[in-house]
């Protein structure tokens, strides 16, 4: 995918550049309503490691964890649907656990372990779940998939942990169950209704781990 | 979103002074609300502390037998501790009734007491509200109020407490542990945490600028079996229109906490009182002073028969 030498997102990344220009240089003409004191004003040195590798980014600390991602590194296999938490689309994995990368900061991230649906999987080595997915026609458009992806592996790694959910009936014996399965993915909307085929995905998932 | 600062908080005792001392400071930890509202440009902070790393992110015993959390410990740890899901069921059930996973895993204990009305006409810039913008009236009163409160409204405002945990968390009498600007320490009863909307309804909470919230505190274990019921518009992630919490005794008598019904989590002694005559009683009891509209009248029938489902679950156990 690298070695190609013009792609549609590479199209849209330079285009979307020159249309920031503009309105960025109109805001720095605006009279300044800026804070009163300025601790840690401008651009704030942020450390991450995405998927594996160290990045250092300098950020605007209004930056969200998810435009770092997309704009910044150019990881744009994380979507951004509502941007407000409600659709799940953002979903990335921190730290080992599956957050909406829209509503954090990038800043309170500095050091933090991110894994995207990149980190998942390639297409020469997917990720089990991403095979599955696959096998089981987990999706239509494919917009919310990545998200639908990140959020189905930490679902089984909460499952095995033991976390509860509101489809438990005990909340000692957590175990896996379509019940289970669907109430722990309704943080993830898919606009194409593929909801059956992403629980088979990942019952099949499941199973295979527990073999 | 409107330009702030941002650091990251070494202390308590820094953090509360620093928040004490800068007009348009606010915490920050999980994010997961305030964020939505900076957005939306309800929230327009000039300064961010972030105070996830301020190490309050333990669950430990108390010297009476009961259980103090952390500010910082998210809602899933929460849910999922053993002592929660074995002496205060009704906490961890309340937990994973509210929001989605990948919020659960962010939200923490704090931000969640503190999180702010769902009310359409408070997110609506557009639209007059005396929470966002004291003074500008309220859409509410005489607009869509189908999922708003119906107890401790005022003429300035009926918007509805979101959480589902803080409403356990006032079955159980919890305790807010807070540090202020000066470094003093207090612990408020959580009936006294949250404020009715009165005619200052941008008022939500006891906190004084700068205070910060450090733990909360559970008083040692009621024992008996624990409930939380909540009906909503989706089987899953939706706010309730009516929930119910409720912890029944072995010798018939019972404690309840409401949400989606109150302007606060709400809880009314003489409604424990009427536990022994059954779902109806509690449900009048608990009502008392309610004051509905058009379009939110049903909650109080809502609230009866959730209550009755509630009772006849318990009858079959027993």
């Amino acid at each position: 995918m690298a070695s190609t030498p013009v792609s549609r997102r590479g199209m849209l990344r330079g285009g979307a550049a020159l249309a920031a220009a503009t309105p960025l240089m109109a805001h720095a003409q605006t009279p300044s309503t800026g804070p009163q004191r300025n601790i840690g004003a401008g651009m704030i040195p942020v450390e991450l490691t995405v998927n594996g590798r160290e990045v250092h980014l300098q950020l605007d600390p209004r930056t969200t964890l998810l435009d770092a991602l997309r704009e910044h590194l150019h990881l744009t296999g994380t979507k951004k649907g509502c941007d407000q938490g409600q659709c799940g689309a953002c979903t990335v994995i921190v730290e080992g656990r599956r957050i909406n990368s829209c509503l954090t900061l990038a800043v309170m991230h500095d050091g933090d372990k991110v894994t995207t649906i990149e980190g998942l999987g390639t297409p020469d080595r997917l990720h089990p779940m991403q095979k599955a997915f696959i096998a089981h026609d987990g999706y239509q458009c494919g917009y919310c998939t990545p998200g639908q992806i990140c959020s189905a592996v930490a679902v089984l790694d909460e499952i095995r942990a033991g976390i509860p959910s509101h489809a438990t009936a005990d909340l000692d014996a957590v175990a896996m169950s379509d019940a289970e399965l669907r109430e722990r993915m309704s943080g993830n909307i898919c606009r194409c209704a593929a909801y059956p085929n992403i629980i088979a995905a990942m019952r099949d998932v499941a199973g295979e781990a527990k073999a | 979103m409107k330009p702030f600062t941002y650091e990251r908080a070494t202390s308590v005792e820094t953090a509360a002074k620093a928040a004490g001392s800068m007009q348009g400071a606010r915490f920050i930890a999980g994010g997961t609300n305030l964020l939505d509202l900076m957005k939306l440009q309800i929230e327009t902070p000039t300064h961010l502390i972030d105070v996830n790393h301020l190490g309050l992110d333990r669950i430990e015993q108390t010297e009476d037998g009961g259980l103090r959390i952390g500010a910082l410990v998210r809602n899933t740890d929460l849910a999922a501790d053993k002592r929660v899901r074995r002496d205060y069921a009704v906490l961890s059930r309340a937990l994973v009734a509210g929001a989605s996973g990948q919020l659960r895993n962010k939200a923490t204990t704090a931000g969640n007491l503190l999180q702010r009305t769902r009310c359409p006409y408070f997110y609506d810039t557009r639209m007059p509200c005396n929470k966002r913008q004291p003074g500008s009236g309220c859409g509410a009163l005489k607009g869509m109020s189908r999922s708003l409160a119906i107890l401790g409204v005022s003429d300035a405002c009926i918007a509805q407490h979101p959480s589902d945990m803080a409403v356990a968390m006032r079955l159980l009498d919890a305790r807010v542990d807070t540090v202020d600007a000066g470094g003093a320490a207090r612990s408020i009863p959580i009936a006294d945490f949250h404020l009715l909307p009165g005619d200052t309804p941008h008022r939500e909470t006891a906190l004084k600028p700068g205070e910060i919230i450090t733990s909360v505190t559970l008083p040692k274990p009621l024992g008996g079996t624990h409930v939380y019921r909540k009906v909503r518009d989706r089987a899953s992630y939706a706010f309730a229109l009516v929930s119910v919490a409720a912890v029944f005794g072995r010798d018939g008598r019972a404690h309840f906490a409401f949400g989606g019904i109150g302007t606060k989590p709400w809880r009314v002694e003489a409604a424990d009182a009427a536990a022994k005559a059954g779902a109806k009683a509690v449900a009048e009891a608990a009502l008392a002073g309610a004051r509905t509209t058009e379009h939110n009248d049903f909650k109080k029938l809502l609230v009866e028969r959730t209550l009755a489902s509630v009772f006849r679950q318990q009858e079959a156990r027993a």
